[in-house]
C-alpha cells in the first residue's frame, strides 16, 4: 500500500496542546516538512515565543531556545552570530512580534539578520484568553475590546508585513494564509523560499501567516476558516512584498551608467 | 603582556578577550561606553563579534541566544541599563546560561546621575528580575582586580551555568591605572557544553532545549531547589574577601569597591594616631563573606558600614552580624564620594561615644554627626 501522507520527521510525535481548528499545527507541519526537504533539520535551531506556541519546544524536532516575550529576534540574533552555518528561525505570534517585540523585529530586519521568522497573525491574544492584539480588526470583539475594536481608542490594526517591507534589510517578506488547502500549499512554498533566502545568505526573511483562533474568536473551526477569508484577507492582502530574486531582477533593469 | 595604563572600562574589555570572550552585545550608556567602544575595535581583530544592539533589552537577549549556542558572551551597562536587562538576567538564571554582565554603577533612581555610586547593591544581589535566583557577584576595587575578576567570572559562569555580574562603581570604570592583562583561556577542567543548541547533528538522538518554563508547580519547585543547591555550593566555595588589619582592631569598617580604598586612607590616618581600625572588604557580594564578620574578635564592639548609597550592603552586614555588634552607617549617595577625613571623624566619634548595644550612629549626606 502506498503511503500518501505521514507525519514529518521535522516534528516530534508529541500530541500538541493546540485547540481544535487552530492552524498552529498546520504551520508547524509546514515548517517541519520544509526543514526536512531542505535537509537542514539536524542543523536547525528554533527560537520560540511566549504565547500559544511557547510549548513548541516539545513539537519541533530540532534544538530549541525558548525566548522571553517578544525577544525571539534578539535571541535568534545571538545564536546566528555564534553559529553562522546553522539554520536559525524564530516562530512568533502577533502579541509577541507585533506588540511587545516590535523593537526586536524591526532591528533584526534592519540588520538583515540572516534568520527566518514565521509570524502567526490570528488577530488576538490566544494563550492569555482572547485579549485585543495590535492585529485585531476594527470592530472585532475581544475580552479587552468588548464592544469591538475602536480605532479612535486603539488605532488601526498593524500590517506587519507591509511595515517591515519598508526596511532595506528585510530581504524576503510575504503574507500567506491557512484558510484553504490551496493557500496552505502556497504557504509551504513561501516558507520554503524564506528558508532558502537564509541558506543563500541573503538576510532577513519573514512570512506572515494569517491563522485562526476559533476558541477566542467564539467560532466553530470551519467558520473560523471562513472568517480568515471574509475578514482578515481583505485587510491583510496575501502576496509577496520583498524577495531577493525579484529585487535583483528589478535592480538589473536599471543600469547605473544610464 | 606588560603593565599598561588603561581605563577601567577598557581593561574589562581586554580581560574578557584574554579570557576567550568572542561575543559582545551592548548599548551605549555613561559611564560604561568605553567598554562598548573597546569591544567594537578589538573583538573583530580576534575574529569575534561585536554588535551594538537596539536596546539593553535586546542586548541581554542576544547574550541569552549566544550563551545558549555555547559561546563565551558578555554584555555591560550602567544602572538604568541594567534595570532594563533584569528580565533577561532572570531568564538566563532560570535557563542556567553562563554569561558575564558588567555593571558600572551610577547614581539613581530613575535617570539619576552619571557619577559613581553603589546604589545597585540590591539590584545585583537581590535580583531585579522575577523569581527565586541568585547571581555570582564580584565587586573589584582596583582596575587590576577588575581585570582578574572578569577572567575568573567567565570560568565561574561556565562552571555553575549561571550569570555572573561584575559590579564596579563609575569611578572604577573611568579611572586609569596600570594593569597587566593575562591571557587566560577557558579552564580545561570545565565540562564541554553538551547542552548547547548547536543542532542535533552535534548530539544525535537528543535535542538540546534552552528553557525556563516549567508549567507544573512541582517540577518548577524542583528546578528552583536545584538552583539553590547550586547557590549553596557558591556559598561554600566562592566567597572572596579581603580582611585588612582586623586582628587587633577596635572597630571594623565594612566597605567594598572603591569606597574600600578610601576607607584604607582613613585607616592609615587613624593608625598614625594609634587608633586601630580594620576593614572587611567583600569581593564577592553574593556569596557575602558573612563568616568574616562572625569570627571577628569579641573586642570589636562596633562595625561601621561605608557605602556610596543610602545603605544597601548594610542589610547583609546586619544579617551576618546577628545583632552581636552595633552596626553604624556612613553613606554618601547620588554620585557623592565619602572623604577619608569624614570616615576618620566618624570612627573617632563612634569610638568616643558608642559602646555595644548603643543606638547606632548614622550619617548620610554631607552632614556630620547623627541624623
Amino acid at each position: 500500500m502506498a503511503v500518501v501522507f505521514q507525519r514529518t520527521a521535522g516534528l516530534t510525535d508529541a500530541e500538541t496542546h493546540y485547540c481544535p481548528g487552530c492552524t498552529h499545527g498546520i504551520v508547524h507541519r509546514l515548517v517541519g516538512e520544509v526543514l526536512v526537504e531542505l535537509g537542514v533539520l539536524d542543523r536547525a535551531i528554533a527560537v520560540i515565543p511566549v504565547g500559544c506556541a511557547t510549548l513548541a519546544y516539545d513539537y519541533f524536532n530540532c534544538d530549541v531556545q525558548q525566548a522571553a516575550h517578544g525577544r525571539a529576534p534578539a535571541v535568534a540574533t545571538g545564536i546566528r552570530r555564534v553559529l553562522p552555518d546553522r539554520v536559525v528561525f524564530a516562530y512568533q505570534g502577533d502579541g509577541d512580534l507585533a506588540s511587545i517585540g516590535t523593537a526586536e523585529i524591526v532591528h533584526a530586519a534592519h540588520r538583515s539578520e540572516n534568520i527566518t521568522v514565521i509570524f502567526i497573525n490570528n488577530a488576538i491574544y490566544g494563550m492569555t484568553g482572547g485579549q485585543m492584539a495590535p492585529t485585531t480588526l476594527v470592530g472585532q470583539k475581544t475580552t479587552t475590546s468588548p464592544l469591538g475594536r475602536d480605532p479612535r481608542l486603539a488605532g488601526e490594526p498593524i500590517r506587519i508585513a507591509e511595515m517591515l517591507a519598508q526596511i532595506p534589510g528585510a530581504s524576503f517578506v510575504e503574507r500567506v494564509a491557512c484558510d484553504s488547502p490551496p493557500h496552505v500549499k502556497a504557504a509551504k512554498r513561501v516558507i520554503r523560499r524564506a528558508f532558502e533566502t537564509q541558506l543563500a545568505g541573503e538576510g532577513f526573511a519573514l512570512v506572515e501567516v494569517l491563522s485562526t483562533c476559533p476558541t477566542n474568536w467564539g467560532l466553530e473551526p470551519v467558520d473560523a476558516l471562513a472568517w480568515v477569508r471574509d475578514h482578515m484577507i481583505p485587510y491583510y492582502p496575501l502576496g509577496n512584498l520583498r524577495d531577493p530574486k525579484k529585487d535583483a531582477a528589478a535592480r538589473g533593469g536599471v543600469r547605473p551608467e544610464e | 603582556m606588560a603593565r599598561v595604563l588603561m581605563k577601567g572600562n577598557e581593561a574589562v574589555g581586554a580581560a574578557a578577550i584574554a579570557a576567550g570572550c568572542r561575543h559582545y552585545f551592548g548599548y551605549p550608556i555613561t559611564p560604561q561606553s568605553e567598554l562598548l567602544e573597546y569591544m567594537s575595535v578589538h573583538l573583530p581583530k580576534v575574529g569575534g563579534v561585536f554588535l551594538q544592539s537596539e536596546s539593553e533589552v535586546a542586548a541581554i537577549n542576544m547574550c541569552y541566544g549566544a550563551a545558549g549556542a555555547g559561546a563565551r558572551v558578555m554584555t555591560g551597562s550602567s544602572s538604568p541599563g541594567i534595570a532594563l536587562m533584569q528580565e533577561g538576567i532572570s531568564y538566563l538564571a532560570g535557563a542556567e546560561l553562563p554569561s558575564v554582565i558588567v555593571n558600572i554603577v551610577r547614581g539613581g533612581p530613575g535617570l539619576g546621575g552619571i557619577q559613581p555610586a553603589q546604589s545597585d547593591y540590591h539590584q545585583s544581589t537581590r535580583g531585579g528580575g522575577d523569581g527565586d535566583y541568585k547571581l555570582l557577584v564580584y565587586a573589584p576595587s582596583t582596575v587590576q582586580e577588575m581585570a582578574e575578576l572578569v577572567a575568573l567570572a567567565f570560568d565561574k559562569a561556565d562552571e555553575y551555568r549561571n550569570p555572573v555580574m561584575i559590579v564596579g562603581d563609575g569611578m572604577l570604570g573611568q579611572i586609569m591605572e596600570p594593569v597587566e592583562i593575562v591571557e587566560r583561556p577557558p579552564d580545561p577542567a570545565l565540562p564541554p557544553k553538551t547542552w548547547a543548541t548547536t543542532g542535533t547533528r552535534d548530539h544525535p538522538g537528543s535535542r538540546s532545549i534552552i528553557n525556563s518554563l516549567f508549567l507544573k508547580p512541582e517540577v518548577l519547585e524542583h528546578h528552583i531547589l536545584d538552583l539553590f543547591a547550586k547557590y549553596e555550593r557558591m556559598r561554600e566555595r566562592e566567597v572572596l574577601v579581603e580582611e585588612y588589619r582586623v586582628e587587633d582592631a577596635d572597630l571594623v569598617v565594612v566597605a567594598y569597591g572603591t569606597t574600600a580604598r578610601i576607607v584604607k586612607s582613613a585607616i592609615a590616618a587613624l593608625a598614625a594616631e594609634g587608633v586601630r581600625v580594620g576593614l572587611i572588604r567583600p569581593i564577592t557580594l553574593f556569596p557575602f563573606p558573612a563568616e568574616s564578620l562572625r569570627r571577628l574578635p569579641d573586642r570589636v564592639a562596633n562595625l561601621l558600614v561605608v557605602e556610596m548609597s543610602m545603605g544597601q550592603m548594610i542589610d547583609d552586614v546586619r544579617i551576618a552580624n546577628e545583632g552581636r555588634r552595633t552596626v553604624h552607617f556612613l553613606g554618601r549617595t547620588g554620585g557623592m564620594i565619602p572623604l577619608p577625613q569624614v570616615i576618620a571623624d566618624t570612627v573617632r566619634h563612634i569610638l568616643a561615644e558608642h559602646h555595644a548595644g548603643d543606638v547606632p550612629h548614622v550619617s548620610v549626606g554631607d552632614e556630620k554627626g547623627g541624623r
